[in-house]
């Protein structure tokens, strides 16, 4: 198979990662845990603009699939990490990758099936139920997480401890390549045409042939997976986590960055991620008013630039022809 | 078994309201129908009901032997059915080229995997997607247009993408609503030409729902008449124009200006 440029700049990308992860020690840590926050942000916006730019849904839970993915892979670590070193022959970085990459696979995977159960009945309708829904999912997940047994596989209010460290520079960037690619390889082909025709009209759409329940539901599964993949870095970032953590004020943050980069923009979206996580570290002794500039942000966004700062066409995604 | 689109004894109720009753008319493999009738006589609910947006309270709708009552409306559009909008329902923040792009999805060779994957396979059809739609869009003299966005053509451009992009999903039937809306004289002309162009070219038959009598007079080869969702008349243009029953609801009398 020929490579495209598509290809290229994904192996690209996961290069440099891999390089810049090896020369980790030289970055000072403050600044390197930035860095890997920002990766984890831009694979949560680019997973959820699929969901409400490109598709034109309105979902806010995602900190809930968030949270699925981070406590299955946490648990995937905890539990079974040491048994599946042992069969493995023992550490290495070989093994360890395996261990955690398994880990993180398993935990979007759970977040996608989260994503589907939640999506198949409520993304039959049209409108708004999608946001209740996924609003009422996120808290579910975390008042369930919260009142489980403090002994049990979940923790309980006070959540996972000593989960492994094992995120990485690598991981964090190669997985948000990943996301990038995906998102954007597949908005653009003919297939993803799909996607912002059900937004535009999907009426239309129905009429043109195209199964808009599947295509929603394919948007929406697809994003928990990397909503998913991204509490899986998390959890491993972090090393504890809790339910706390993963509340309705994280899911609005996600959102904030794609309504900042403007909806249904990858290349708009990454750079706001990239912002706005900046942002609250420069925010930090602000921290108690950070949800009433979100707020007002959020508002002027929508009376000033609806389209987000970066609108969808600026500089990438024209209709190309040969 | 029939061929084509049969409609047998269709009524639908909206609660009291009657918007079609007892109606049955049929279009037949590479015929050119109208559909006329005063204003909430009924005719894109005909449409609705044909193309699964509303489901009949009574009777069956068939297309080629096939009861449409019950599919999804992609899936109708899907056995070979396709229609335009009376109110232009273009995908407005794609590109023309996208719009019509977009109506190609269900024949994909080539889904989700194959994006991500972009094997030769994959690109092939792209590209041959690629030439089908600018070739499509050149007939209706779009092609140069492509890559602008659908809203910035003129109002009858965007109906006759609307077509366009209707053509793109490959019907066997195309159901037109009121293609000539806000046409102007030489733009309904020129109309005229591409329907019959586009029925012969594309061997598909074709229902036409139109108020201006000169383009439906014109081009149709057969009308059906609605009035308050009943079947009053169905016959040859000609035949139609004498009706006393149709010109005491719909054309007028002698000396009475025509519906425009």
């Amino acid at each position: 198979m020929k490579p495209t440029g598509a290809h290229l700049a994904l192996f690209g990308a996961v290069l440099a990662s891999l390089l810049v992860s090896l020369g980790a020690s030289h970055i000072n840590d403050y600044y390197l845990d930035i860095l890997l926050n920002i990766g984890i942000n831009v694979i949560l916006a680019v997973s959820l603009n699929l969901v409400n730019g490109h598709t034109g849904q309105f979902s806010l839970g995602h900190a809930g699939f968030m949270a699925v993915g981070a406590y299955g892979s946490a648990i995937v670590t905890l539990q079974l990490g040491g048994p599946m070193l042992r069969v493995l022959g023992g550490g290495g970085w070989f093994a360890e990758g395996l261990v955690f990459l398994t880990a993180l696979t398993l935990g979007g995977l759970a977040a996608a099936a989260a994503g589907w159960l939640v999506g198949l009945p409520s993304l039959r309708l049209r409108g708004d139920y999608l946001a209740i829904v996924t609003l009422g999912f996120n808290e579910i997940i975390r008042v369930v997480l919260q009142n489980t047994s403090p002994d049990g596989a979940f923790g309980g209010a006070l959540g996972l401890k000593g989960i492994d460290s094992s995120t990485n520079f690598f991981w964090v960037f190669a997985l948000a390549a990943l996301c990038v690619y995906v998102v954007a390889g597949i908005v653009n082909s003919t297939y993803g045409r799909g996607f912002l025709a059900v937004r535009d009209d999907e009426i239309a759409a129905g009429s043109m042939g195209i199964n808009t329940v599947r295509y929603k539901v394919v948007a929406f599964v697809l994003g928990s997976f990397f909503a998913g993949l991204a509490g899986g870095l998390y959890a491993h970032l972090r090393t504890t986590i809790s339910p706390e953590g993963f509340n309705f004020l994280k899911s609005v943050d996600v959102v904030v960055m794609v309504i900042l980069g403007g909806m249904g923009s990858t290349l708009g979206v990454v750079i706001a991620a990239i912002v706005l996580t900046v942002l609250n570290e420069f925010l930090r002794d602000f921290e108690q008013y950070r949800m009433i500039v979100f707020a007002l942000l959020l508002v002027g966004m929508m009376i000033l630039r609806p389209q987000g700062l970066i609108p969808v066409g600026k500089f990438f995604g024209k209709a190309k022809r040969s | 078994m029939s061929t084509g689109l049969e409609l047998r004894d269709v009524t639908l109720r909206f609660g009291g309201l009657r918007a079609v009753g007892n109606l049955s008319f049929a279009v037949r493999p590479g015929e050119l129908v109208g559909l006329i009738g005063p204003n909430g006589a009924g005719k894109t609910t005909v449409f609705n009901l044909s193309t699964g947006v509303y489901r009949p309270t009574s009777g069956d709708v068939l297309f080629n032997g096939i009861s449409l009552p019950g599919h999804a409306p992609h899936q109708i559009t899907r056995l070979g059915l396709a229609r335009t909008f009376q109110n232009i329902r273009l995908f407005g923040s794609l590109s023309v080229f996208d719009n019509v792009r977009a109506a190609r999805l269900h024949h994909l060779q080539h889904g989700i995997i194959h994006a991500l994957l972009r094997g030769r396979a994959f690109r092939e059809e792209e590209t041959m997607i690629r030439t089908e739609v600018l070739d499509l869009l050149d007939i209706f003299g779009l092609a140069g247009r492509a890559d602008e966005p659908c809203l910035c053509l003129s109002y009858g451009d965007q109906r006759r993408l609307e077509i366009v992009r209707a053509l793109a999903t490959r019907p066997k039937l195309l159901l037109l609503d009121e293609p000539a809306a806000g046409m102007n004289p030489v733009e309904k002309e020129s109309l005229m030409g591409l329907i019959r162009l586009v029925r012969d070219r594309f061997d598909l038959s074709i229902l036409l729902v139109e108020h201006d009598m000169r383009l439906v007079m014109g081009v149709c080869e057969r009308i059906v008449v609605l009035e308050y969702g009943e079947k009053i008349a169905e016959g040859d243009p000609a035949a139609i124009r004498r009706d006393p029953r149709v010109i005491e609801a719909y054309l007028g009398t002698e000396g009475e200006p025509a519906h425009a």
